[in-house]
C-alpha cells in the first residue's frame, strides 16, 4: 500500500477523531489533577459517560420510535451531553468523597473506580443490548448523525483542505475550544490561581482561605464530567451511537492520563498532543508495507499486522521521552502539582 | 498609659489526643507593641498561636477581637478579624510569582497581578521590606520568603501578626533588617507577637513578654522590668545553671586529619577551599562559622555523602599511626569504621529519619544490615528507642508512633540520641541543639562530653557562640569555605570568634574563582 493523499487526509481525519476523544479525557484529568487529586479513573469516568449517554439516547430514540416521531437532533445531543457529564461527574464526586473526605489512598481508589466504571457500563450496555434485541443491535442513528453533523457555514469545496480542517462535528471544535479555554482560565484568572495553589500547596492554599476541600470537590466532579464527554464522544461520535465491550474506551483513558504528562499539564499542549497521539495510534494504516514487512521479518513475525501493536506504543514511548527531558531540564512550571496524590488534613503535622 | 488591647485569649485549652498543648491561657495582644511569646519546645506558644490564625480550633476557651467574642474556625476568620501569622515552615508556592503567591485567595481587591504588584511596592516603600513581585518563589532565599509572607500577610490588610521563630532561619544581619521592620509595624500602630526562645532577641525587641510552660501561662511582663536571668527561671521552672561542663581532654590523639580539602558542588558552587585541621580523641572540636560557609559540605565530606574535589581525609583507628584513607569510601563503609554523623537540617526530618515510621523503626535505619538474620532484629531497637525516650523526655504517645507526628524539639531528640547511642569513635553533629529547649541542649551537651570523655573525637558544628565557647576545647571558624582560624576556647573571646566567622584574613581575600 503506497501512501497517498487520500491515505493520508484518512490517517489525518481519523487522528483528530481518536485525538478529540483523549483531549477531552485529557483536559478533564488537568483539572482534576491541578486540584492535587490524581484520578486514575479516567477510563472509569470515561466508561460511566459513555454508557449514560447510550442509555438516555436509547430511552429518547427508543421512545421516539414507540411513538412514531423522529427523533429531534439537538435534543439527542443535549440528552448524550447531559447524561455523560452528569454520569462521569457522579464518578468523579464519589471518587472526591473517598479521597477529600475520608482521605483514602488515591492512586487505589482511582484504580478501583477505573474498575467500577467498567463493569458498570459493560453491565448496563449487555443489558440494555438484551433490551434492543441482541448483541450489535444497539444504532443509535439520530443521535449519532446530529453528533457527525458537519458545520453548516464552514467551507466544503476547498478540497484536501475542507477535508483536513472543516469535515467535522461541532463537538471537535468544541473540544480545541475547552482546551483553550482551560489553559486561560488556570494561567489567567483567580479562581485558576487559586486552584493551582490547592494542587501545589494545600497548607498555603488553606492558610490564604482558599477552601480546599470544596475547591478539590469542585475540579475533580466537573474534571471527570468533561473526561465523561470523551466516552460519549467516542460512543456517539467515534464508534457512531453503538455499543462494544471491547475495552477500547479504557485504552483511551489510559492514553490520556498519558497525555496529561505529555502537555506538562497544560490543557492547551493537549490539542496538537492528542492529534500527534492520534497519528502514532494510527500511523500503521498508511506505513509503506516494505517498513512493515522489515520489521515483521526482523522480529520474526508471521504476519505484518503483527507489527500494528509495535505502533500504537509509540505513544507511550513519546511519554515516556517527555518525562525524561522533563526531569533532565528540571524546570519547575511543567512539572505536576507538587502535591498531586496526596491528601490533606488540616491538623495532621 | 496601656495600648488598646486588640486580641484577647481567655482560658484557652487545646488538646491533641491525650497531650494537652495548652491549658487554660490568658493573654492579650495590644497595638502598637511587640509581645514576646516565651517557652521551651513542646510549651505550646505554636499551638496557641495557630488558634487565633485559624488552623487549630480551641476545645474550650474564648477569644475577643477588639472586645467582641469571636469564633475563629479557617484561616479565611483569622484575616477577616485582621489577624495574619507568618509560619515557621512557609506557606508558599514554589511555582508562583510573589505577587502570584500574595495575591491568593484574596477577594475583590486587586484584579490583576500587575494591580498588586503596585501594592506590594507600597507596602515595601512604607515598611522598608525589598520584594520583586515578579520573582518566583524557588528563586528566592530563605529571608526573601520570609519577607514575601510577611508582605503577603500585610496585603491583606492584618493589623495583628504573628511570627512563628522568625529568627530561626536568618543570619544576624537578615534579623537586623527584620527587627527595623518590625519596628515600623509596631510604630504604625500593629499588634505583632514574635514566637521565640532565643532571649537576647526578646530583650531585644518586645515591649512586653509572656511566658508559656508546659502548655500553661506562666506571666506575662514587662521587657523593662525584667532580666534574661528571671525570663529563663520563668520559662524553665527552675534555675538552670548556664555552666557547661567541661572535662579536661585526656588521652589526646590525632583521630582524624583532613588535609587540603576542596570541594565544588554539583551545581558548580565552590564551598570548600583547601581545608585542613586535625580532630582528635577526647576533644570537643566546635566548628563555628556563618550558615552556609561549607560546614553541612565539610562534614558529609568525612561522611562519604559528598563527592570531594581534591584533599585527603585519614582516619586514624585507635593505636593504629598509618591511618585509613576516607576519600573513595562508602558511606556505609566509612560508618562501620566508627565514623558517625548526625545532621540536623533545618528542616529536621529531611535527613536522617523517616516520617512515617515510629522510633523503633528508625533506630533499626543504622543497623539493620549488620545482622545476618532474615529476620528483622526488633527488640535491641526498641529496647535503644525506649531508652532514648527515657533519657531524652522525647514526649510521644508511644514507640511506634510515627516521628513525623512529634514536635521538632522531639524529632531531633531521636535523631542526635540514636547517632550518640551508636558509642563511635568519630562523633560530628551539626546543629545538634537547634529548636531544642534549654534543659533538652544541656542533656545533649552531656551526652556530648560523655562520648568526650569515653575518647571519642567529637566535632560539633554550632550556631550559638557562647555555648560554643563552652563546650568545645578548641574552635574551627569557616568564613566562605574557607579555615579562617582555630583558637582555643577556653582562653579566645565571643569577639575573637565573631570576628573571624565574618572577616577573611588578608591573605585569602576575596578570591576570584
Amino acid at each position: 500500500m503506497l501512501m497517498t493523499i487520500a491515505n493520508l487526509v484518512a490517517l489525518i481525519t481519523n487522528s483528530v477523531l481518536f485525538g478529540t476523544v483523549i483531549m477531552l479525557g485529557c483536559c478533564g484529568e488537568i483539572l482534576t489533577e491541578k486540584s492535587g487529586n490524581l484520578n486514575l479513573g479516567v477510563p472509569g469516568v470515561m466508561y460511566l459517560g459513555g454508557i449514560a449517554s447510550l442509555a438516555g439516547c436509547y430511552a429518547y430514540e427508543s421512545g421516539c420510535a414507540a411513538k412514531g416521531t423522529t427523533p429531534a437532533g439537538y435534543l439527542c445531543v443535549i440528552i448524550a451531553l447531559v447524561c455523560g457529564f452528569a454520569a462521569a461527574a457522579l464518578g468523579g464526586l464519589l471518587y472526591s468523597f473517598i479521597t477529600v473526605t475520608l482521605r483514602a489512598n488515591q492512586n487505589v481508589t482511582g484504580l478501583a473506580l477505573t474498575i467500577f466504571g467498567a463493569g458498570t457500563a459493560n453491565f448496563f450496555g449487555g443489558l440494555i443490548m438484551q433490551k434492543s434485541g441482541g448483541v450489535g443491535t444497539i444504532n443509535l442513528s439520530a443521535t449519532a448523525q446530529a453528533f457527525r453533523a458537519q458545520i453548516p457555514f464552514l467551507p466544503k469545496n476547498w478540497g484536501v483542505v475542507s477535508e483536513v480542517l472543516f469535515s467535522y462535528g461541532a463537538m471537535v471544535y468544541a473540544a480545541v475550544i475547552l482546551a483553550v479555554a482551560m489553559s486561560l482560565f488556570l494561567s489567567k484568572t483567580r479562581a485558576g490561581l487559586n486552584l493551582r495553589a490547592v494542587g501545589e500547596s494545600p497548607a498555603t492554599a488553606d492558610a490564604a482561605g482558599i477552601r480546599v476541600g470544596r475547591c478539590k470537590y469542585l475540579s475533580t466532579c466537573v474534571g471527570a464530567g468533561i473526561c465523561g464527554l470523551g466516552g460519549v464522544f467516542y460512543i456517539m461520535y467515534y464508534i457512531k451511537g453503538m455499543w462494544a465491550n471491547d475495552g477500547y474506551i479504557e485504552a483511551l483513558g489510559w492514553l490520556a492520563v498519558a497525555l496529561v504528562i505529555f502537555t506538562g499539564w497544560r490543557p492547551v499542549n493537549a490539542i496538537w498532543g492528542s492529534y500527534l497521539f492520534g497519528v502514532c495510534y494510527w500511523v500503521y494504516t498508511c506505513m509503506p508495507e516494505a517498513v512493515s514487512r522489515f520489521l515483521a521479518s526482523t522480529l520474526g513475525l508471521t504476519q505484518i499486522t503483527y507489527t500494528q501493536n509495535l505502533y500504537k506504543m509509540l505513544p507511550y514511548i513519546a511519554t515516556i521521552l517527555v518525562l525524561i527531558i522533563g526531569s533532565i531540564r528540571q524546570k519547575k512550571e511543567n512539572q505536576a502539582p507538587q502535591s498531586l496524590g496526596l491528601s490533606y488534613f488540616r491538623e495532621e503535622r | 498609659m496601656d495600648n488598646p488591647v486588640a486580641v484577647r485569649m481567655t482560658g484557652v485549652t487545646k488538646a491533641f489526643g491525650s497531650v494537652v498543648a495548652n491549658r487554660d491561657v490568658c493573654l492579650e495582644i495590644r497595638r502598637g507593641e511587640v509581645l514576646s511569646l516565651l517557652g521551651e519546645n513542646g510549651s505550646g506558644k505554636t499551638t496557641l498561636m495557630n488558634m487565633l490564625s485559624g488552623i487549630y480550633f480551641p476545645d474550650a476557651g474564648e477569644i475577643t477581637v477588639n472586645g467582641t467574642p469571636v469564633t475563629i474556625r479557617s484561616p479565611k476568620d483569622a484575616f477577616a478579624l485582621g489577624i495574619g501569622m507568618i509560619h515557621q515552615h512557609f506557606k508558599l508556592v514554589d511555582v508562583f510569582t510573589a505577587a502570584e503567591n500574595v495575591m491568593l485567595g484574596v477577594r475583590g481587591k486587586d484584579r490583576s497581578v500587575r494591580e498588586t504588584a503596585e501594592r506590594i511596592k507600597e507596602i515595601c516603600a512604607k515598611y522598608g521590606f525589598e520584594v520583586d513581585p515578579r520573582q518566583k518563589v524557588y528563586d528566592m532565599s530563605v529571608s526573601q520568603k520570609q519577607t514575601l509572607e510577611i508582605v503577603k500577610v500585610l496585603y491583606r490588610g492584618a493589623d495583628v501578626l504573628i511570627l512563628d521563630e522568625p529568627t530561626a532561619v536568618l543570619t544576624p544581619q537578615e534579623t537586623q533588617k527584620l527587627f527595623a521592620v518590625i519596628r515600623n509595624m509596631k510604630a504604625d500602630g500593629k499588634a505583632v507577637v514574635i514566637i521565640t526562645h532565643k532571649l537576647n532577641e526578646v530583650m531585644e525587641i518586645s515591649d512586653r513578654v509572656a511566658i508559656l510552660r508546659r502548655g500553661e501561662h506562666i506571666a506575662t511582663v514587662s521587657t523593662c522590668d525584667t532580666s534574661p536571668a528571671q525570663l529563663t527561671e520563668m520559662m524553665v521552672g527552675q534555675k538552670v545553671s548556664l555552666n557547661i561542663h567541661r572535662a579536661e581532654p585526656a588521652n589526646v590523639r590525632p583521630a582524624l586529619r583532613v588535609e587540603g580539602l576542596s570541594v565544588v558542588r554539583e551545581d558548580g558552587v565552590r564551598v570548600l577551599t583547601d581545608v585542613s585541621f586535625t580532630a582528635n580523641a577526647g576533644e570537643i572540636l566546635g566548628i563555628a562559622g556563618i550558615s552556609g560557609c561549607g560546614q553541612k559540605e565539610l562534614l558529609e565530606s568525612v561522611a562519604g555523602l559528598q563527592k570531594t574535589e581534591k584533599g585527603s581525609i585519614i582516619y586514624y583507628p585507635e593505636g593504629d599511626e598509618t591511618g585509613t584513607e576516607l576519600v573513595g569510601k562508602q558511606p556505609g563503609e566509612i560508618r562501620r569504621l566508627g565514623i558517625s554523623l548526625s545532621f540536623v537540617p533545618e528542616d529536621r526530618l529531611g535527613m536522617g529519619l523517616v516520617g512515617s515510621m515510629g522510633m523503633t523503626g528508625n533506630m533499626m535505619l543504622k543497623n539493620y544490615g549488620d545482622s545476618r538474620s532474615f529476620f528483622l532484629e526488633n527488640r535491641k531497637p526498641r529496647e535503644l528507642a525506649q531508652r532514648i525516650k527515657d533519657e531524652l523526655e522525647v514526649s510521644a504517645e508511644g514507640l511506634s508512633t510515627p516521628v513525623r507526628r512529634l514536635s521538632g524539639g522531639n524529632v531531633q531528640k531521636v535523631l542526635v540520641g540514636r547517632e550518640i547511642a551508636s558509642s563511635p569513635s568519630v562523633l560530628m553533629t551539626a546543629y545538634a541543639v537547634r529548636g531544642l529547649d534549654i534543659n533538652t541542649s544541656y542533656t545533649i551537651y552531656n551526652l556530648l562530653n560523655k562520648q568526650k570523655e569515653r575518647g571519642a573525637a567529637v566535632i560539633y558544628v554550632g550556631e550559638d557562640l557562647d555555648v560554643l565557647l563552652e563546650l568545645s576545647d578548641r574552635i574551627l571558624v569557616l568564613c566562605g569555605g574557607r579555615v579562617n582560624g582555630i583558637v582555643d576556647a577556653r582562653s579566645a573571646t565571643k569577639e575573637e570568634v565573631g570576628a573571624l566567622m565574618t572577616n577573611l584574613e588578608e591573605n585569602g581575600e576575596e578570591e576570584k574563582e
